[in-house]
């Protein structure tokens, strides 16, 4: 009942030499030698990744900036070499780090597809079968005979992009590779990314920032975050969990430009909910602010769908009268109900009785959270803001 | 158990035959972008490859043989010479060119798996392919100044398969290094400035031997000269000092080969060890 294995890793680690002194030529490697330095410092890019893909999976690869998984993309192809553990490839793997590798500009559209097709490794036999698919999906016919400097960057991006997937190999490896060309293209690859979803023979292996494409296409896919493999899933959960680390601000919070003379300090806006919900659970949170002086002020929340950049739902506390250096604390909840799936955030304004801003809540410190719903089975009418309310007959 | 090694051992000979047919295709591709970027938009394109020897040739010729008078008395000196600097700048490209080979390709080899190796020797074949042309040229011009070829002439293509084993072999090394070490591009072009003099091209061995038989010995322990010296007495079988005519040890006859074998053994395991680290330093 197990499927054929296509692609092993073990235990894989990686480190890269970051050269503290750079040796800049042979003096300088002297002189670090004969002082015994060692000119460079480990720094570790990936610890102990484990993980299969089966034949016809269509497995996806995610994680922030730098944590790794284009270098796993790399130790999977073979461009570098693992430190530790291994990689084993069974069949026949051709991958796309970066599209229209080796083109060069003095050559014709033509010369350049058996150019990249030997890269790949394909004989002039074999280019000349995938040929004509390969100018068809491009849709560059009339032009192949150009050099590629003639060609506009679009047309360069859809020939590169048409020899990738139209190469005949078991296992596709591509890295963010979706976002080219114009919108009729776009769907074209969207199709044929269908296609090969379906197909039980072909293998593809994808990195993305795109949760869309994860959910869309993978039916497997693991997700990395500071070097290490934090799961290994389904791609729901690997793209909730995705959006979840992705709330977190990265950096810290430093910003305290509030003025010395300010009315109101320390305003903060605290999520006492999870920071996932569905469509059942309520979001709570806490608003406190110090006033400095004997004011009427009130508290403006609003929630703001990060995807679409529109307020979704906005609230009001109550004016009242606070007296000088007291906390002013409020807690409300808001019903979620009737939103489809979005990324949120909580923004604050504390006002005064004449409607008169007196501080906002600082970006950094907005928190934020994600609704994903339970309750959709076959609608798959996720793209407005709101949940399908449709009376269907 | 069993079953599962025996599975291994022919997992593993796939594999080298696939990368060894993945090798030549794209081997095969690179030299010949190379050769047809090399004369692109050029009037005279492909005609320029038999062009440039010839008229280099005839600019060696008219300096060396009528200003200079080098070689008088030496029997077909001119063919010898010409033969001499057509080995010696097949030698100079392959290596200099070689050099570069992993460094400027680095974009190309993070990018995409290819065999290291390929892209050297890459380099070397399009020297080869100079070279070929180059010594047809030199053949006719032979043949034009009535030079009577003996089968011995055969023997210039095991010379040049040493000297190309040879070439290839240093172009490794310096591959290597350069990667780690950028300043090697200048210090080989003195080097081998220094040796393009320190080996018999333009000037006859005769005369180094006349000031110091030793010396003469001593330049043709570099494969180089060995190969030179050996190529020009099979062509145009006049006496040319060889190693084999100078030397009688027949152990110290092969030293030129055993220094070339020795070089190219080192340069091989250190080429394939520092390898595994270039993707990562280009």
């Amino acid at each position: 009942m197990s499927k054929e294995i296509a692609i092993e890793v073990k235990n894989l680690s990686k480190h890269f030499r970051l050269p503290t002194e750079k040796p800049a030529g042979l003096k300088q490697a002297f002189l670090n030698w004969t002082r015994g330095v060692k000119g460079y410092k480990k720094q570790r890019v990936l610890h102990d990744v484990s993980f299969n893909v089966e034949k016809g999976d269509f497995f996806g690869i995610v994680g922030r900036n730098g944590s790794g998984k284009s270098t796993l993309l790399k130790l999977i192809s073979g461009i570098y070499e693992p430190d530790g553990g291994s990689v084993r490839v069974n069949g026949s793997l051709v991958s796309f780090i970066e599209l229209g590798v080796g083109f060069n500009s003095e050559l014709t559209g033509r010369e350049n597809v058996y150019l990249n097709g030997a890269l790949m490794g394909f004989s002039v036999k074999e280019v000349d079968e995938m040929y004509d698919d390969i100018v068809d999906f491009a849709e560059l016919g009339e032009f192949m005979n150009q050099k590629l400097k003639n060609y506009s960057s679009g047309m360069q991006v859809r020939l590169a992009f048409s020899c990738a997937i139209r190469a005949k190999s078991d296992i596709l490896v591509l890295d963010e590779v979706l976002a080219v060309g114009d919108e009729a293209f776009q769907r074209k690859c969207n199709l044929f990314f269908d296609d090969i979803k379906k197909d039980k023979m072909k293998t593809v292996v994808l990195v993305t920032h795109s949760m869309d494409a994860v959910r869309e296409y993978c039916n497997k896919a693991i997700l990395i975050d500071s070097n290490k493999m934090i799961i290994n899933g389904a791609p729901e959960d690997i793209a909730n969990e995705y959006s979840l680390r992705n709330l977190d601000p990265s950096f810290a919070n430093t910003q305290k430009d509030e003025a010395s003379d300010s009315i109101v300090k320390d305003f903060k806006i605290e999520l006492l909910s999870p920071k996932q919900v569905n469509q059942n659970e309520m979001i709570e949170i806490k608003i406190s602010y110090k006033v400095m002086q004997d004011i009427e002020t009130n508290a403006l929340v609003s929630l703001m769908d990060m995807d679409r950049s529109v307020s979704i739902i906005g609230g009001r506390t109550k004016t009242e009268l606070c007296k000088k250096n007291t906390e002013v604390i409020h807690t409300g909840a808001f019903d979620l109900s009737q939103i489809n799936d979005s990324t949120i955030k909580i923004m604050g304004e504390v006002w005064d009785s004449d409607g008169n801003i007196l501080c906002y809540l600082p970006d950094a410190s907005s928190p934020k959270f994600i609704v994903r719903r339970t309750d959709y089975g076959q609608s798959k009418a996720k793209w407005a803001i709101l949940f399908d309310r449709g009376k269907w007959r | 158990m069993n079953n599962y090694q025996e599975n291994d051992i022919l997992l593993v000979m796939k594999k080298i035959r696939e990368k060894y047919r993945y090798s030549t295709i794209l081997l095969r591709e690179l030299v010949r972008t190379d050769f047809k970027l090399r004369y692109e938009d050029s009037a005279l394109g492909m005609l320029w490859s038999a062009l440039k020897p010839l008229m280099l040739f005839t600019v060696m010729y008219v300096v060396f043989v009528h200003f200079l008078k080098m070689g008088n008395g030496i029997p077909h000196y001119p063919v010898s010479l010409l033969l001499g600097i057509v080995l010696w700048t097949f030698f100079a490209e392959t290596t200099g060119m070689g050099m570069r080979a992993i460094v400027e390709n680095g974009g190309l080899l993070r990018k995409i798996k290819i065999p290291k190796s390929v892209v050297v020797v890459s380099r070397a074949m399009s020297a080869l392919i100079n070279l070929g042309i180059n010594l047809l040229v030199v053949l006719v011009f032979a043949v034009l100044s009535g030079v009577q070829f003996r089968w011995t002439a055969l023997l210039l293509v095991p010379l040049v398969v040493e000297l190309f084993i040879f070439a290839l072999a240093v172009a490794f090394l310096l591959a290597a290094l350069y990667v780690k070490f950028r300043d090697l591009a200048h210090i080989w072009e003195v080097i081998m400035q220094a040796l393009f003099y320190a080996t018999p091209i333009i000037y006859p061995l005769s005369m180094v031997i006349n000031m110091s038989p030793l010396a003469a010995k001593a330049l043709l322990f570099n494969p180089v000269a060995q190969v030179i010296q050996d190529a020009r007495s099979a062509v145009t079988y006049a006496p040319t000092d060889t190693i084999w005519s100078l030397v009688n040890n027949p152990l110290i006859q092969i030293a030129p080969l055993l220094i070339a074998a020795a070089i190219t053994t080192v340069s091989i395991l250190y080429f394939r060890k520092a390898s595994r680290r270039f993707t990562e330093l280009v």
